[in-house]
């Protein structure tokens, strides 16, 4: 079939403005929004810009915007949409456009640094030669943050990074942060509490719950940064 | 741009983030990545890592070497199988330590699983040695690497091409590439360089890896004068999605997962009486391709269907969940109710830049070393997988190997100066991108990959023989010449992919002709390589490995003996 496409171009080389362009390609229903950005780029104009690497939602390269949700392109198929209708693809909100649907990443990971301590990931001690012991329901408590695979869908769909604070760190640094502190094994837990308790931290979160709706992976990211702020709560300001 | 390092290391993947993690407790360590160094291949690795730990039941780790070596075909080098096998334990329970989130038995210890080709007792029965997270495990792994790594101060550099090894009389000292951003050139200058950057499945039409897994590496190397390894062994995993290729983890038949013909047969009984579906992967992609070519493919469509309909109980226990919204989403298919169809996707490359244990490059594969630079992981053949890797052979051979790089740099730059490296480092880069930018030829890359892709699946994958190997590298050499006159439509420098596929293309076909011709050479069967003409392993004439290096007029074969210690090369029966 035919699928139209609407694409955000922007260079920055030689647009002062960003602009649509549209395009037609052929693809089967069941073929990736990656796959048609593919045939563009290799059949009709080399110089789209666009990230992408395993295809299949694993290491989260193609996060962008696509019909006004953000999203991995390799996950989306031409059935997902209306067939009749264009689909657009824009680039990820909140961070700098640096080339069509290329944004800069670097505030992104900047924040996935900044929940760790300066003493780093510090694991209680194992008794002699071993591993630490962990029951399955320890390791069940961050079961879910280990899918996260740092795609910034979660960040560009938060409407507090959007517009009412973008100094927050942000949901994906909090799921992050969540994994650490809910690790039986880790030990200073306490002050990486104490990070997210930081202003923009965890706190900043109202439960909009857009994150937990465009996650690629399926996290419940609402509900853990809400567990990461009780925890904050009880560990760092108990009752009187 | 120059930066300066003790050491530097290309690829962000599980090895390379080993090494330099090692390293960096007395260097300074620069890694590199094509891509976002946490969007490496490493983290597509779901099954799990193999060890003896014997948390579930007995194992040891001479039954996981003999498993690697009769795993391999017996071209496995059998005193490197057995640090691999000896190591494994120790390196696992430190990335426990590390902070990686294995999943847990009852006892609170890491759980294992069974997987193919790992038995007790040299092959009496499957026996439960790949420690996992979910199916998962190498995102895991890579992110814990990754995390402790950015606490340890390795500087990481994101969204770099690296096109050449600099060397300086005789030593290798650095890097040169340009920054993805900007299409500048950017040098690494450093005492010693590590190689760590996957495979090149994108080669063939039908593959699990990444668009990223384009074999730069093995590039940069042969391009240096270093002699390619054992290039021929190419492995097709038995599972990928019908038609997409993505990875169906071989943790699902671990778990219980049955493949059947369109008869709705249990086919894997006829081919491997012992171990079944969990037979080692080159048995199993043979045995799909058989059943299709008989006829017995599902609806006479070339795929057969993987059952999982009877494992709900490993899937609400999150063992599978990839795999489960993998097939969710591409396919719309549910597991639990309805069978998978799957056929052969390429893999693994076991072949690549030889190396000895400390992960140190011999330039002519035999003995001749290039001080300086080392390989791990995939792009590196130690060798451990011979011709035929084991599932969860790779994730501890990136752990083990990687380790001891990471040891041996640190001695290596403690040693050792800095070299002067050649002064035209940076202007070489610019001369190749402005010649390729400049290109106006009629030719378009699209067509030239797409015809290699379906040339070298067709004629140069899993069942092979003369006529169409001759055909392959005869067609492979059109398209090399044809690239020649390519012409590229976008000129401008900042972020331009045209330019990146270019260079990928390119490295592609270079490595696409090496693997035809020494699949040509190697007149035998064994382990992944299958030539229809000659179907029988011939251990009198071929237990050797294959070195190919570049020569002023094309390539040049050597072999070297395998090294063979406690287990004498039998009849490969499952």
């Amino acid at each position: 079939m035919q699928v139209k496409l609407k694409v955000f171009r922007f260079n920055p080389q030689t647009n002062k403005q960003p602009h649509y362009e549209y395009f037609t390609v052929e693809a089967k229903p069941t073929e990736r929004v990656l796959d048609c950005l593919n045939k563009i780029r290799w059949e009709q104009d080399g110089s789209l810009a666009y990230r992408m690497s395993c295809g299949h939602g694993i290491c989260g390269s193609d996060g962008m915007t696509i019909n006004n949700v953000s999203a991995l392109a390799c996950q989306k198929l031409v059935q997902n949409y209306e067939a009749s209708k264009e689909i657009v693809v824009e680039p990820l909100s909140v961070f700098p456009i640096v080339k069509d649907l290329v944004v800069d990443l670097e505030p992104f990971f900047e924040r996935e640094k900044s929940v760790h301590p300066s003493a780093g990931i510090v694991l209680t001690e194992a008794e002699g030669y071993g591993e630490n012991l962990q029951t399955p329901d320890q390791r069940a408590q961050f079961d879910d943050d280990i899918k996260c695979i740092m795609c910034a869908c979660c960040v560009s769909a938060c409407p507090i990074s959007q517009k009412e604070d973008p100094a927050y760190v942000g949901p994906a640094a909090i799921v992050r942060a969540h994994r650490y502190i809910f690790d039986s094994r880790i030990k200073n837990e306490l002050e990486r509490l104490a990070i997210m308790d930081k202003p923009h931290g965890a706190r900043t979160c109202k439960g909009y719950f857009k994150c937990t709706q465009v996650c690629p992976k399926g996290i419940q990211i609402t509900k853990h940064i809400f567990e990461v702020k009780r925890r904050i709560l009880d560990e760092l300001h108990p009752k009187q | 741009m120059i930066h300066q390092y003790d050491v530097v290391i290309v690829g962000a993947g599980i090895a390379g983030l080993t090494a330099g993690l090692q390293a960096s407790e007395t260097c300074k360590v620069a890694v590199i990545s094509k891509v976002y160094a946490p969007r490496s291949h490493s983290g597509s690795a779901q099954g799990g890592m193999a060890a003896a730990l014997g948390n579930e039941e007995d194992d040891c780790w001479e039954w996981h070497m003999f498993d690697t070596v009769k795993g391999g075909d017996y071209l496995v080098d059998q005193d490197m199988a057995e640090i691999l096998a000896r190591e494994a334990p120790e390196r696992v329970i430190e990335l426990e330590h590390l902070g990686v989130p294995f999943s847990r038995n009852e006892a609170g210890k890491i759980e294992q699983r069974r997987f193919g080709g790992h038995t007790r007792n040299l092959g009496e029965a499957p026996v439960k040695r790949s420690c996992y997270a979910s199916d998962r495990t190498g995102r895991v792994i890579m992110d814990t690497l990754y995390d402790n790594c950015l606490v340890r101060g390795v500087k990481i550099y994101n969204e770099v091409f690296v096109m050449s090894l600099l060397i300086s009389k005789g030593k290798c000292c650095g890097v040169s590439g340009y920054a993805l951003a900007t299409g500048e050139p950017i040098v690494f200058h450093a005492k010693a360089v590590l190689l760590a950057t996957g495979g090149c499945g994108r080669i063939f039409k039908t593959t699990s890896m990444s668009f990223a897994a384009t074999g730069d590496g093995f590039a940069a190397a042969f391009n240096a004068g270093v002699a390619l390894e054992d290039m021929e062994f190419v492995q097709f995993h038995p599972t990928g999605i019908y038609g997409l290729g993505i990875l169906v983890s071989e943790a699902a038949r671990a778990e219980g997962g049955i493949l059947r013909n369109g008869k709705g047969d249990r086919f894997m009984e006829r081919y491997a009486s012992t171990l079944k579906d969990l037979a080692p992967r080159d048995i199993i992609s043979r045995a799909i391709l058989t059943e299709i070519a008989e006829g017995r493919g599902v609806e006479g469509s070339d795929y057969v269907y993987l059952d999982l309909s009877h494992l709900r109980k490993a899937m609400q226990e999150q063992k599978l969940s990839e795999v489960t919204s993998f097939v969710k989403t591409y396919l719309g298919i549910d597991a639990t109710k309805d069978p998978i169809p799957v056929a052969p996707t390429c893999h693994y490359m076991m072949g690549g830049v030889p190396t000895d244990a400390q992960g140190r490059v011999l330039a002519d594969g035999k003995t001749q070393s290039l001080p300086g630079l080392y390989a791990a992981g995939e792009c590196a053949c130690v060798s451990v997988h011979g011709a035929n890797r084991l599932g969860t052979n790779s994730l501890v051979d990136l752990v083990v190997f990687g380790k001891r790089a990471g040891k041996d740099i640190s001695n290596y730059v403690k040693e050792n100066p800095l070299q002067l490296f050649p002064t035209d480092a940076e202007s070489a880069v610019a001369t190749k991108i402005d010649s390729l930018l400049a290109s106006t030829g009629n030719e378009r890359m699209g067509e030239i990959r797409s015809e290699m892709q379906r040339t070298m699946t067709q004629q140069c994958s899993v069942f092979r023989d003369n006529n169409n190997l001759k055909q392959a590298l005869n067609k492979i050499r059109q398209l090399k010449n044809r690239f020649g006159n390519i012409g590229l439509t976008s000129k401008g420098k900042a972020f331009n992919y045209e330019l990146e596929d270019a260079l990928e293309l390119e490295n592609m076909l270079n490595l696409a002709e090496i693997i035809v011709f020494c699949a040509l050479q190697r007149q035998e069967s064994r382990g992944s390589h299958y030539r229809n003409d000659y179907p029988e392993r011939d251990d009198a004439g071929w237990l050797k490995h294959t070195l190919a290096a570049k020569v002023q007029n094309g390539l040049q074969i050597n072999y070297k003996h395998v090294t063979v210690t406690r287990f004498e090369p039998k009849a490969r029966v499952y």
